[in-house]
């Protein structure tokens, strides 16, 4: 028996109203010229571009009120601290967990992960235990693993994934099994584009007394999140990917198991006390947030929740499938091109490869005609692998992008076709 | 800029039909080499007589970039001494990443088509890897060698 579902696409929200130009003027970055001809930027998936509130309030942070958090009685230092606890509220907010108390502020998805296999993993788990992880994971849901596994004598069981880029039905039924102690999963691939189903998963999972991390860094741009609604026990995402700071990130957890939780890394802030007989640890969630933060970049994360509320999920969510649809139809029109990661249920991202030209040819042609895209393996060797290919180009899509960019992209890859005549 | 300096006619020839594309049997060097940034991969067979590379082929697969900078590489250094050999590897790193020396690109024969590269900073390594292969093959065996040279 297979529980989970082939995906389906989410029922489009409607775009009537969606007034790209207007958000589009929001970005000074999407306003400037490459090599001469009008920026049309095109790798959103490796990092978004940041609107000016963001930019306007770290910048504010510094110039008004650059102090330390959670240590100061005086008056800049009680400012930062509300100012980086409100950010905390509103990442709660947005992906509609329960308490602050589940929301810790890390370096970005990589370290977050990092943070759940080191404290989670190494503590909870025992030799023999089994992860589950899937094909078509980003190296940094891949890597903390195999350095648990290593430690612990763990073994880790891999999804395989279809042609199309999707999961293999049955396939995770299949490998799950009461060693199954945790599963680690994409809640979106940065490689193909491809949403995974995973409100099944974790339902099953949870079945079988496993706990589910969710890699939920290309679902937050675009699509709405609710890990209350999903059931995850951890969700990791990166601010610069949802259009905030570098240098910035979220582990959420329930607080049951972040309670259950050793620290990870100590220093201070995440103590109560020290003494050289034992220390004991501060209160969720500043257990796991040791030493001086990077509070500008909490404060900018803030500013792009407040942003992306405004423009609302719904509505991206809703614009990224219909020009994932235009470009999926466009790009398929070019002659030779071959799209990797053909899911039903997508958002915009499009992988492809040409005919006898190397994806980073068509990198460096395309950015002498201002495309910016990224070519190589993405991060996730094991997808190249899986579809017996060195690299891909890919151009990924967020919520100021338009059909006159996707229309930049094919028109740049009539010059890639003309150079290599 | 414009792309043609980079692509240039030498360079769209050599990726589509490189020259030397093949294993060498015999061969008394091998070399394997990758760029991890972008997958390109390179074995290098070289065969020395005495102090002359006497013949040179290479495999894998790259960048339209990478497979030129390969092909015209073999067609060149073909017959030279492993001296000879050297000193033009030192001459394309010059070339390559244009450290500012004064390079006769006449005396350079088919390889000045490399010449547009220096001016891509995210392609001087698809160009480089093939000497860096040839560097490292040159050395006598005797000295460690790397299994792989990688250009990251
Ligand atoms: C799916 C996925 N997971 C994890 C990461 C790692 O994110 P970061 O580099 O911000 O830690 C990325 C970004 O490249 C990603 O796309």
């Amino acid at each position: 028996m297979s529980t989970v579902r082939t995906p389906r696409a989410a029922p489009l929200p409607t775009t009537t109203g969606f007034d790209v130009l207007r958000w589009r003027r929001d970005f000074p970055v999407l306003q400037q010229s490459v090599h001469g001809k009008p920026l049309v930027y095109l790798d959103n998936a490796a990092t978004a571009q940041k609107p000016q509130s963001v930019i306007d309030a770290v910048a504010r942070y510094y110039r008004e009120t650059n102090a330390n958090v959670h240590r100061g009685v005086h008056a800049l230092s009680e400012c930062a601290t509300a100012q980086y606890e409100a950010a905390r509220d509103k990442v709660r907010s947005f992906i509609h967990a329960a308490s602050v108390r589940e929301i810790v502020f890390t370096r970005g998805t990589t370290e977050s992960l990092n943070l759940v296999a080191q404290s989670y993993g190494r503590s909870l788990l025992r030799a023999g235990d089994e992860i589950i992880v899937s094909h078509m994971e980003h190296h940094s849901n891949i890597v903390p693993w195999q350095l648990l596994a290593g430690q612990l004598r763990l073994d880790i069981k891999v999804i395989p994934i279809t042609d199309e880029g999707t999961l293999v039905p049955g396939a995770y039924a299949h490998l799950l099994s009461s060693r199954t102690r945790l599963v680690a999963l994409a809640h979106v691939s940065n490689a193909l584009g491809t949403v995974n189903p995973v409100r099944e998963m974790i339902a099953l999972a949870h079945r079988h007394h496993a706990i589910v991390v969710l890699d939920g860094a290309q679902a937050v741009p675009h699509l709405p999140v609710d890990v209350r609604e999903l059931d995850c026990d951890f969700y990791a995402f990166s601010a610069h990917k949802m259009f905030g700071p570098t240098g910035i990130g979220v582990l959420y957890a329930k607080q049951a198991l972040l309670e259950e939780m050793p620290p990870w890394q100590g220093g201070g802030d995440m103590i109560r006390t020290v003494r050289f007989s034992g220390s004991t640890w501060n209160e969720l969630p500043h257990k796991f947030e040791a030493g001086t933060p990077h509070i500008a970049g909490a404060i900018g994360l803030g500013a792009a929740v407040d942003y992306l509320q405004n423009v609302g999920m719904d509505r991206i969510a809703g614009h990224d499938q219909e020009l994932l649809a235009y470009g999926t139809e466009q790009l398929l029109r070019v002659k030779g091109l071959k799209l990797v990661g053909t899911a039903p249920a997508k958002v915009g991202v499009l992988s492809f490869v040409m005919d006898g030209i190397h994806p980073h040819d068509i990198g460096t042609i395309v950015d002498q005609e201002g495309v910016a895209i990224r070519t190589g393996h993405h991060c996730a060797m094991p997808v190249m692998e899986r579809f017996g290919i060195p690299a891909t180009a890919r151009a990924s899509l967020a919520f100021y992008n338009t059909r006159d960019d996707i229309d930049a992209l094919v028109a740049a890859l009539g010059k890639v076709r003309e150079v290599f005549r | 800029m414009d792309l043609r300096e980079l692509y240039q006619d030498v360079i769209v020839d050599h990726n589509r039909s490189p020259r030397n594309f093949r294993k060498l049997t015999g061969a008394t060097r091998t070399q394997e080499g990758f760029n991890p940034l972008c997958g390109d991969k390179l074995m290098l067979y070289l065969k020395l007589d005495g102090d002359r590379i006497s013949d040179v082929s290479f495999e894998g697969s790259g960048c339209a970039i990478s497979v030129a900078s390969a092909s015209l590489m073999s067609q060149n250094v073909k017959g030279k001494t492993v001296a000879e050999a050297e000193q033009l590897f030192n001459r394309m790193r010059a070339l390559l990443t244009g450290d500012g020396q004064e390079i006769d690109l006449e005396s350079l024969g088919n390889l000045a088509a490399l010449s547009g590269v220096s001016e891509y900073p995210s392609r001087v390594k698809c160009a480089s890897l093939c000497w860096h292969a040839l560097k490292a093959a040159l050395q006598p065996p005797s000295q460690v060698r790397p299994t792989e040279v990688s250009t990251e």
